[in-house]
């Protein structure tokens, strides 16, 4: 794992492009499948304006790889679907402007879950992500290209997004940081969506002073995303001993838990004062988030029709009958079972009984956050209820639904949360989540810094 | 009443400079396909719709005008189907929290006033145009244009209300009036109002006309629909519910779908937008609200004291009413409305124009130069008609057609000279005159005439004739 600060000290005494030359010579050998598509003439070419001076910026000469459903100029954004294999978007998204303004060199865009659908990066068109730490175990999802890319060393920073843990799982897995920004902080004009209302383009990285950084950089106001909250990002670090909640309703099977156990002693040592907090809305929060998050991808979703851009048919037929072929062929099953999910939530008759339904359910998470995060600064779980599974080990979707337990209900209540690594089990990574309130990322930030430090010693 | 129709309007706010949730300009007629887009209405990934407050503040306007209850509180809804004339395979539309809930238009029927109640009124995008290559049914392919596709549209929803396609008309037509008052609109733009049409008959189910595109297609529609439906209830068959669509070639309607097919449009609320707290637009509209058709009558009445129909008829378009103000600032108001009514908005129609033209051919002010000259006797009636014709069909300047074509009046002293040499010239006439021939009169006023080359006006003539005769 390379930090930003040892990248830069490399820098001092060898020149970027070769640099940047040993990360691609990585990527060819490595059988993590990181990655879609690489950009290496593009990023040897900023290596070389590095080179000669000519870049500036707070990531200048730094390689990025990003999550595959945001929109890069120029360059294929596929989002993991057979749909968009050959999609060039015509824009940057607000993100990648950000990025390029501040000298970032992006490396490639990253293997992930067709349409962030999935838990495991499974579900891909282009073949499942292998785990840095055990290339026979996943290596999370949705945001599994990015968060193995930083475990194998194939990036200093990655962007992943997150819908229901995309970002956090990954990290977790991958035994990197990951942030979901409170929903607004960062501008999803151009981000591919799975589920608007429920999403955050967010920063993954080997440290949490990177990952702040990166943070500061991607968030801040864009008229081009109406939910955009029109704030800058500033971290500020607070030594404060904060007061942290302890979720009952989110644990995790027997070693997990142990871990978690463990990593609440060391807080309690380090002087935080602990409590236990129960949300009992959380019973509903898996169920309510799929139906809010696949009622608005079988929506999102209804654009690929062959018709303008991505996969299509040589062959003309009737327009309901192309319709259908292209996106019977287009689309993998994951991503099929999810639009007729969220079709059927949305069609007459079951829209009250199901996505109505689903929205109260929003509420009382929001509520019960709220409440609790009245008495607490921060709340914490283990981000995953389980160590990263063997490839095509979760083959029943509803089990694999089951493993966003601990992530979703942040989603809905749209509070920012942070996975960080509390070392390894059996030799494969354990990450714990810390949640805060809207707009603290600085809180959780500082918080995951003082961990981090003792965690790296402890674990 | 046997005969019952609702109407579903749709209008292009096409007076807007930019579309419903981009900045591509709407000025698209006459351009080439696919040259007003942007990912944006072309609903490419990533892109994210972004609110024109033109558009909600010119909805508003339209909604205060028709008398509804504008909504402090409104959201955009997805509304889903599969159409390839939409790029993101849903429309942004609105559903629960419309524009605007109920409202009303008057009409002037044959039995007097009649009130046409909405039901409500909402806003939502245009989807791009189908064409084809020859004609639909030869055309192996349909071609897409999406320079439409995201105009800002309004749908004002009627209540089921009219009695007869005539009532249909009158509604549409006072529609557009209030409409180019407010001027967010210009219906002389291709689709820039489309109808939906709901029709039943005593005993018969409702049948719905989809998509009728011009005005006159409205009433012909309607009144093919409502033949048929009586026809079938005369034969002792049912009329089912169903949904039809106009062949505007043919005036006929043909079946498109029974009501068992409708779609269901899986409506949610829009993701992407954010819900509009409009109290505060609602106030700055108020502000700014133009006079109406009916406010304008009565201050036309009162300041230039015309006369109830001139200030009627003025008033049934806002470029007529605006052309006569501007005549009127010169010359005296009741002759501006007389010649503007009676004259040049006949020469108008008859080249099917409108005032738009007369700005561009004959400006207010050479049309009140021209009724000055006619006021000082200076040119005939026959004279200012003329004139009227030349500039609307081949312009030029008002007083050198006058010049040319020799259409100044002569002047009185000159008209009597005339008539004293011709009675001098005429004997045999002004004895018949005295004996009580009248014929006689008219042949002294003809030499006259005959002597101007019809540049005198034979009114004014004859007066002066019979006066230089009587003194005798």
């Amino acid at each position: 794992m390379i930090t930003i600060d040892e990248w830069k000290e490399r820098l001092e005494s060898e020149k970027c492009y070769d640099l940047v030359c040993e990360i691609y010579d990585r990527i060819e050998k490595s059988k993590l499948n990181a990655y879609i598509t690489l950009c290496k003439d593009l990023a040897l070419k900023e290596a070389e304006k590095y080179d000669k001076g000519q870049k500036s910026g707070k990531l200048a000469g730094i390689p990025i790889a990003i999550k595959d459903c945001i929109s890069t100029k120029g360059i294929r954004t596929t989002c993991g679907s057979k749909m968009l294999e050959n999609y060039i978007p015509p824009f940057d998204a607000h993100v990648i402007e950000n990025l390029k303004r501040e000298g970032a060199i992006i490396i490639g865009k990253t293997n992930m879950d067709e349409f962030a659908m999935g838990t495991t990066t499974e579900t891909s068109y282009f073949g499942v992500v292998r785990n840095p730490y055990d290339l026979s175990r996943v290596a999370g999802g949705s945001s599994g290209g990015s968060g193995a890319c930083l475990g194998g060393d194939e990036a200093v920073l990655a962007l992943g997004s997150d819908t229901g843990g995309s970002i956090r799982c990954p990290a977790s897995f991958c035994g990197v940081v990951g942030l979901k920004p409170t929903y607004g902080l960062v501008s999803r004009y151009g981000l591919i969506p799975y589920a608007n209302s429920l999403e955050q383009i967010g920063p993954m990285a080997c440290s949490v002073k990177d990952l702040a950084l990166l943070l500061e950089i991607i968030a801040g106001k864009d008229e081009r995303d109406s939910t955009n909250a029109g704030r800058e990002f500033k971290f500020e670090y607070c030594s404060k001993k904060f007061k942290v909640g302890i979720v009952k309703e989110m644990g995790g099977n027997e070693e997990v838990n142990s871990r978690f156990e463990e990593a609440v002693e060391i807080i309690k040592n380090m002087g935080f004062e602990v409590g236990e907090v129960s949300m009992p809305s959380f019973k509903y929060a898996l169920a309510a988030y799929y139906i809010i998050a696949t009622g608005e991808a079988s929506s999102n979703l209804a654009r690929y029709d062959g018709v303008r851009y991505g996969f299509a048919l040589e062959e003309l037929d009737s327009w309901t009958k192309y319709f259908s072929k292209v996106r019977s062929l287009g689309f993998g099953e994951e991503v099929k079972r999810r639009i007729m999910l969220g079709t059927y939530a949305l069609s007459a008759g079951y829209y009250g009984k199901y996505y109505l339904k689903a929205l109260k359910v929003r509420t009382l998470v929001k509520r019960d956050f709220e409440s609790a995060l009245a008495k607490y600064d921060l709340l914490i779980s283990p981000t995953m209820p389980a160590l990263p599974f063997k490839i095509g080990e979760l083959a029943d979707p509803l089990t694999m639904y089951k493993m966003d337990v601990n992530t979703v209900p942040i989603n809905l209540a749209g509070i920012p949360a942070l996975s960080l690594p509390a070392g390894f089990i059996k030799s494969l990574p354990v990450g714990i989540q810390i949640m805060g309130n809207y707009f603290e990322e600085s809180k959780i930030l500082s918080f995951a810094m003082d961990l981090e430090k003792v965690f790296k010693e402890v674990f | 009443m046997d005969v019952i129709i609702g109407l579903e309007v749709h209008v292009q706010l096409n007076k807007l400079k930019t579309k419903m949730f981009c900045p591509c300009s709407i000025d698209y007629h006459g351009d080439e396909p696919n040259t007003h887009v942007c990912p944006i209405c072309l609903g490419m990934p990533g892109a994210m719709p972004v609110l024109n407050k033109e558009a909600v503040k010119a909805g508003i306007k339209v909604a205060l005008a028709l008398n509804a209850e504008v909504q402090p509180f409104m959201v955009f809804d997805r509304k889903n189907y599969f159409y390839p004339d939409l790029p993101k395979g849903f429309q942004i539309s609105q559903y629960d929290h419309p524009l605007a809930w109920g409202g009303y238009l008057t009409i002037e029927t044959d039995e007097g006033e009649k009130k046409i109640t909405l039901k409500r009124i909402h806003m939502e995008e245009d989807p791009g145009k189908l064409s084809y290559k020859g004609s639909i049914t030869t055309a192996k392919y349909s071609l897409i244009d999406y320079n439409r596709s995201g105009v800002p549209l309004l749908e004002i929803v009627t209540e089921p209300v009219m009695n007869s396609p005539k009532e249909a008309r009158l509604f549409l037509n006072k529609l557009r009036i209030i409409l180019e008052y407010l001027d967010v609109f210009d219906g002389n733009l291709e689709g820039a109002m489309r109808v939906d049409a709901n029709v039943s008959v005593k005993g018969g189910g409702r049948v719905e006309i989809k998509n009728i595109s011009s005005f006159k297609g409205v009433e012909k529609a309607l009144t093919y629909e409502i033949t048929r439906q009586k026809n079938l209830i005369r034969m002792g068959r049912t009329v089912k519910r169903e949904t039809r669509h106009f062949d505007e070639a043919n005036n006929i309607t043909v079946s498109l779908r029974s009501k068992e097919e409708e779609q269901d449009y899986r409506y949610f609320p829009e993701p992407d937008l954010v819900p509009i707290y409009a109290e505060e637009l609602i106030e700055e509209v108020k502000q700014i609200l133009p006079e109406m058709p009916e406010e304008k009558r009565e201050r036309f009445k009162k300041q230039y004291g015309l006369s109830d129909s001139f200030a009627k008829v003025l008033v049934m378009d806002i470029k007529m009413a605006n052309y006569f103000e501007d005549v009127a600032k010169v010359v005296n108001p009741k002759l501006a409305a007389s010649w503007i009514v009676d004259v040049l908005r006949g020469e108008l129609n008859y080249r099917s124009k409108d005032f738009t033209f007369a700005y561009e051919k004959l400006k207010p002010e050479e049309m009140a130069k021209l009724l000055n000259y006619f006021e000082n006797g200076d040119i005939t009636e026959k004279g200012v008609v003329e004139v009227i014709r030349t500039k609307l069909d081949k312009g030029g300047n008002v007083d050198k057609i006058i010049e040319s074509k020799g259409l100044f009046a002569i002047p009185k002293e000159e008209i009597e000279r005339l008539c004293i040499e011709i009675i001098e010239k005429n004997k045999k006439a002004v004895e018949d005159y005295y004996a009580g021939k009248k014929q006689a009169l008219n042949f002294l006023v003809g030499q006259v005439m005959k002597a101007t080359r019809g540049r005198a006006d034979p009114g004014e003539t004859a007066k002066i004739m019979r006066i230089i005769l009587d003194k005798k």
